[in-house]
């Protein structure tokens, strides 16, 4: 069938810059530049705009654009819109796409602006004095019972990280392994930990970063072995995930190497089912009796958390994962990334962060349960000001995957599905997955930990707070630009001009 | 308050060991009224002390039976239960034998990894559930949504073999490893959407079954010299531990099927690109 698609992309080559010298050839995993003998020729009808050869091309003699002819101009019949009928018109089936919705919702941290000390509460300069980023995640005690100036009380096994960020679950299957490795070497370097997604995690890497992993048991249960749980910081039951609310994963036969497979304990090439809901989960009585059964099975020593996607009835459902014993709750809006998923759950299903973190920690305040559970807020955490916005709102810490993707070298192509990814990123074919040098891709990760933890310490400090726990859950330092009042109180915060 | 019935009341271990009577490396211990964390902290505990043969006596429901016996050196324990097993007996299991005599819950070696599950009676739903090696035999029937995506890899073969029959969603997702259920005394099976979603291992079912109870991702095969030698190997095991010797030909005297996927990618074509 001849296909009616518009191209995405235009390559355009300054010509007297060009010295043939065929790095973009090798470069590019998608077909757009070829040898015809004499020449390079461009296809840039399959250009997807991943600007690999832009970076590496070295005479700078390439741009990559977006394709600026277009049908009539409609706001409603959008190109987008019309190219997706296209393409399901000629191949039928579920579209499906890579990483975080890109679509025009609100965007609620972008109208809530910080607050900062004048005159009557001295400003904190943290160069000069201490503040502390330093937090704890998992159960704490209702109480403190104390005798002879020690703790009497028997304290829940709690994570401690050096900065309220933590890299979210992305699996080894979904990204390469040399992408997988530097995520766990950043995280054990900078005192932070990762999250393995629910790919298992390679035997190899058990001993050196077991310590900063926080393993994921999901509804596939791949790699779920009693070692893989005991050698690691903590177990992290997924239920789901915010790009794609309510349905599992497959991740598609050709992804499935070798290694992969031992990982996952699947034969190579089959598709990685992961079932929508976990078949021994149907209720939070059965929730309880999985987290309890990983508590057992790693002797009371790990903190389990709860990884659940932001819907509309995310309040109840957090107090119910309280009560069935979770030591933290990982919540995942909206905007949550994903190697793949169906491009109509990731755009119309859920709803974001801000809004989750803030009903979810009202409600285990009004419950008087706060206390036992830590929320990790994630899903479409940009910047060091989300992450204090984040916090501020009620959660405990923060998981970052895109950024980490972004900071390692993702370019936000969207096609993480096609396992093609130019970046060595999202990938299981050698060659490619080569591209990513742990050591480098590790310290572009801790550098920016570095400057997000900095920036933190100089908001904090403008706040006049010293250490990252006071402002868990201030809202009074939060105000909201833009916002209707239902919004507002949803948020829990007032509006700008507002005093205390 | 908030009451966590799994944790809170626990009594100590020195408050319970008493419970546990030992004789050379076996120890029996008396399950009566212990919470379930009471019971796999003694049983640790009786482990780390050096036994290797653990008889429970009285169990009442308790649950993660023989869960949290992962050591970091390899120690393979058999263990023996009188009396009715809560829910995930096993889960988890690293490598140790278990053997119940009544009736087994939900769960039964969910995400078992090694060892051997055996029930002198009847299992519940959810058994074997994303199981990734060992066995589980089990003499009577089981419950729904058993082998959920029982996985395999190279050498490391899960089985699961019922007595009779099983209930509907069976071996749904299945990505490895191998389930036999023998139709003991079944007239006809009753389950249905086997294998729905099957995209590897194999299922051998005897006695009456029809292909519209099969899930539309299996495909049903002959039964090759290879697959009886298999059978009849796990029909003898099966007649030994359940005191059966002599009933082998009568067991694999009925007509068997066997089903496997008919893709490893079953939903590859559900995608636009």
């Amino acid at each position: 069938m001849k296909s009616h698609l518009l191209p995405e992309f235009f390559v355009e080559r300054i010509e007297d810059r060009c010295d043939r010298c065929g790095v973009c050839v090798k470069q590019c995993p998608w077909g757009v530049f070829s040898w015809n003998g004499t020449e390079i020729m461009i296809d840039y009808t399959k250009c997807v705009g991943c600007q690999r050869c832009v970076i590496y091309c070295p005479n700078k003699a390439l741009i990559v654009k977006p394709y600026e002819g277009s049908y009539r101009p409609n706001a409603y019949w959008t190109k987008e819109i019309i190219s997706d009928i296209k393409k399901q018109a000629e191949q039928g089936g579920v579209i499906l796409t890579g990483t975080g919705s890109d679509k025009p919702y609100r965007i609620y941290f972008d109208h809530i602006l910080l607050n900062a000390s004048q005159v009557t509460n001295p400003s904190i300069d943290p160069l000069r004095e201490p503040m502390e980023l330093r937090t704890f995640i998992g159960r704490k005690p209702d109480r403190l019972e104390i005798e002879d100036l020690d703790i009497r009380t028997e304290i829940s096994p709690n994570l401690v990280i050096e900065t309220p960020i933590m890299f979210a679950g992305m699996s080894y299957g979904a990204i390469s392994y040399n992408a997988f490795l530097s995520l766990a070497m950043a995280a054990k370097e900078f005192g932070t930990k990762f999250c393995t997604g629910e790919g298992g995690l390679p035997r190899d890497m058990r001993e050196e970063y077991g310590e900063v992993a926080i393993v994921q048991c999901a509804s596939g249960r791949f790699g779920v072995d009693p070692e893989y749980l005991n050698c690691a910081c903590a177990i992290e039951i997924k239920i789901g995930q915010g790009a794609k609310p309510g349905i599992g994963g497959h991740l598609p036969g050709e992804k499935v190497s070798a290694k992969i497979s031992e990982t996952r304990m699947i034969p190579e090439g089959t598709d990685a089912l992961s079932p929508a809901p976990h078949h021994d989960i149907y209720s939070i009585e059965d929730l309880a009796m999985l987290i309890y059964a990983l508590k057992e099975a790693t002797n009371y020593e790990k903190p389990v958390f709860v990884k659940i996607a932001a819907v509309h009835n995310v309040a109840s459902i957090a107090s119910g994962i309280v009560r069935a014993g979770a030591d933290a709750i990982v919540i995942d809006g909206f905007r949550g990334g994903t190697g793949a998923s169906p491009k109509v759950m990731r755009d119309h299903v859920g709803i974001p962060i801000e809004m989750a973190i803030a009903v979810v920690d009202q409600r285990l305040r009004e419950e008087g349960i706060r206390q036992k559970c830590s929320i990790i807020a994630s899903g479409g955490i940009r910047c060091s000001a989300d992450v204090v916005k984040a916090i501020a709102l009620g959660a405990d810490a923060v998981y970052i995957g895109t950024a980490a993707l972004i900071a390692m070298g993702c370019t936000m192509c969207q096609k993480c599905y096609t396992g093609k990814c130019a970046w060595g990123i999202c990938t299981q074919d050698e060659k490619l997955a080569k591209r990513l040098n742990p050591k480098v891709a590790s310290k572009r990760l801790v550098n920016l930990l570095r400057g997000w933890s900095l920036e933190i310490k100089d908001m904090l400090g403008g706040m006049g707070i010293n250490a990252i726990e006071s402002l868990r859950g201030n809202r009074e330092h939060l105000r909201g630009v833009g916002l209707e009042s239902w919004e507002l109180e949803i948020l829990g915060i007032k509006g700008v001009g507002e005093g205390f | 308050m908030l009451f966590d019935p799994h944790i809170d009341g626990v009594r100590k271990l020195e408050e319970l060991f008493d419970r546990a009577r030992f004789q050379g490396k076996r120890v029996e211990i008396d399950a009566k009224d212990l919470k379930h964390k009471e019971l796999n902290d003694l049983m640790r505990e009786c482990i780390l002390r050096g036994a290797r043969e653990i008889v429970l006596k009285n169990v009442c429901g308790q649950r993660y039976i023989a869960s949290r016996l992962f050591f970091n050196k390899p120690v393979k324990v058999n263990i023996s239960i009188y009396g009715t097993p809560g829910n995930d007996l096993g889960a988890f299991l690293s490598g140790h034998r278990i053997v119940v005599y009544g009736n087994a819950q939900d769960g039964v070696g969910n995400t078992m990894d090694d060892g051997e599950i055996v029930v002198h009676g009847r299992a519940g739903d959810v058994v074997a559930m994303c199981m990734r090696g060992g066995r589980i035999f089990v003499r009577d029937y089981v419950g729904y949504r058993c082998a959920i995506h029982m996985k395999g890899y190279v050498n490391k073969i899960p089985i699961l073999v019922i007595g009779q029959t099983s209930q509907d969603f069976l071996c749904e997702y299945m990505a490895g490893g191998k389930v036999i259920v023998l139709g003991i005394g079944v007239e006809r099976h009753r389950c249905n959407y086997v294998g729905t979603g099957m995209h590897g291992g194999e299922i051998y079912i005897g006695g009456k079954i029809e292909s519209h109870q099969f899930g539309r991702e299996v495909g049903i095969v002959e039964i090759e010299e290879d697959d009886w030698k298999f059978l009849e190997g796990i029909v003898r095991e099966y007649c030994f531990y359940f005191g059966m010797e002599g009933k082998e030909d009568d067991i694999l005297g009925k007509n068997f099927v066997k089903l496997i996927p008919v893709t490893k990618r079953p939903y590859g074509k559900v995608y636009a690109y």
